[in-house]
C-alpha cells in the first residue's frame, strides 16, 4: 500500500483554486463525507422513530455517494491509481484527512442534530465554492452534492428549532449538545475562511429562532484532523468500517 | 409532540408528474406537518416518484364506512345512461 499524504502536507484549502487541485484537499472533502456516513449509519434502528431512521440513513447515503466520487478522483489525481475501495478500506488512521467533528462517537439525538447542523452548514459553503473547482470531476460532484447537503442542513434546522423550542428537557439537552460540539468548530472554520462566516451566520440565526444561546467560546479546540491526527474514537470507527473488507479482500455482492 | 410519546399519523399524496393528480401512496408518523412533508420525501420519493407532495393529518379525513357501502354505491349500478356509451364519435375528432 502506498503512503497517502506523507511528506509535504499542504494546509487544507490553501491551493484550492490555484490552478491544479491538491489531492489532499479533495481527500479531506471525501473523508469528511465517508466518516460521517459511517457515524450516521449507526442511527439505523436507534433513532426515535422509524421515519427518522430513514432520514438519517438517507443523509448518510448521500454523503457516501459524495465520498465515492471524490475518493475515486483522489486516486487518479495523486497518481497512485488506488480505487475508492483501496482508499476507504486500506488506509490507516493517520492517512485519513477528516475533521474530528465527524468521528466523534454518536451522542444523543440532540448531539447528532447539533453536529449535523454545523457540519452541513459548513459543507454547503465549501461545496458551493468547489462548483468552480478547476477539476471537472470535483466540480461535478460538488454541483450534485450542493442540493443534497442543502437538504441535510434543512433537516437539522427543523430539529434544532423543535428541540430548542420544545420541552424543558429537550431545550436543555439541545443547549448541552451545542456546548459539547463547540470545540470541534474551529477545524471547520480554519478549513474554509471564505465560507465559514456565512455558515456561522446561518447557524446562529437558527439558534436565535430556536431560543437557544449562541455556542460559548470553548476552552479547548480539536485540531489536526486535516493532517491525519485523530481522536481515540477514530480507531474504533475504522476497525468497524474496514474489518470486513480486510478480512475478505475483493469480496463483492 | 403529543404527551403519549406517539407521533400523529399523516396520509401522504404524491403527484407523479405535472398534469396528473395527487395519488394516495401511504401514511407515516411525524411530530407535525412540516416534518411529515420531509419524512414523506424520504419515504415515498426515493426513486424520483414525484414532483409534488401533500400530507394530510389522518384524523381530519372523513371516510365512508363499509356498512354504508350498499346505499352509497349500489344505486349507480343500473344507470347505464350515465356512461357515455350512446354517442357516435365523429371520425375527424381526434382527441376524444
Amino acid at each position: 500500500m502506498t503512503e497517502a499524504g506523507s511528506g509535504a502536507a499542504t494546509a487544507a484549502g490553501a491551493s484550492r483554486h490555484a490552478g491544479r487541485v491538491d489531492p489532499l484537499v479533495v481527500l479531506g472533502l471525501a473523508d469528511d463525507a465517508l466518516v460521517y456516513a459511517q457515524r450516521l449509519g449507526e442511527w439505523l434502528t436507534r433513532a426515535p422513530e422509524i421515519e427518522e431512521d430513514m432520514a438519517l440513513g438517507n443523509i448518510g447515503l448521500d454523503l457516501l455517494g459524495q465520498a465515492r466520487g471524490l475518493l475515486t478522483r483522489v486516486g487518479e489525481l495523486d497518481g497512485t491509481g488506488r480505487d475508492e475501495d483501496a482508499l476507504a478500506f486500506w488506509r490507516d488512521e493517520r492517512e485519513f484527512r477528516n475533521v474530528q467533528l465527524v468521528e466523534r462517537p454518536r451522542g444523543d439525538f440532540a448531539h447528532e442534530m447539533a453536529r449535523l447542523l454545523w457540519f452541513s452548514a459548513h459543507r454547503l459553503e465549501r461545496l458551493r465554492q468547489e462548483q468552480q473547482s478547476p477539476d471537472e470531476v470535483v466540480a461535478g460532484v460538488a454541483g450534485k452534492a450542493v442540493k443534497e447537503v442543502a437538504y441535510h442542513r434543512d433537516h437539522a434546522t427543523q430539529w434544532v428549532l423543535r428541540l430548542g423550542d420544545g420541552t424543558e428537557e429537550s431545550r436543555a439537552r439541545m443547549q448541552q449538545a451545542l456546548v459539547d460540539v463547540a470545540p470541534y468548530l474551529p477545524e471547520l472554520t480554519e478549513d474554509d475562511p471564505v465560507g465559514a462566516p456565512v455558515a456561522r451566520e446561518y447557524v446562529e440565526a437558527v439558534l436565535a429562532e430556536a431560543g437557544l444561546g449562541a455556542p460559548p467560546e470553548p476552552r479547548w479546540h480539536a485540531r489536526g484532523g486535516r493532517t491525519g491526527i485523530h481522536s481515540e474514537a477514530m480507531g474504533f470507527l475504522l476497525a468497524e468500517m474496514q474489518h470486513l473488507h480486510r478480512t475478505h479482500p475483493g469480496a463483492s455482492w | 409532540m403529543s404527551g403519549t410519546g406517539e407521533w400523529p399519523l399523516f396520509e401522504v399524496f404524491v403527484r407523479g408528474k405535472r398534469g396528473l393528480s395527487h395519488t394516495h401512496v401511504g401514511s407515516l408518523h411525524a411530530p407535525d406537518a412540516t416534518m411529515a412533508l420531509r419524512n414523506a420525501r424520504d419515504l415515498y420519493t426515493r426513486r424520483q416518484e414525484g414532483v409534488s407532495i401533500w400530507v394530510v393529518p389522518s384524523g381530519v379525513i372523513t371516510a365512508s364506512s363499509p356498512e354504508e357501502r350498499d346505499s352509497f354505491f349500489d344505486p349507480a349500478g343500473d344507470k347505464v345512461y350515465r356512461h357515455p356509451t350512446f354517442y357516435e364519435v365523429p371520425e375527424d375528432v381526434e382527441y376524444l
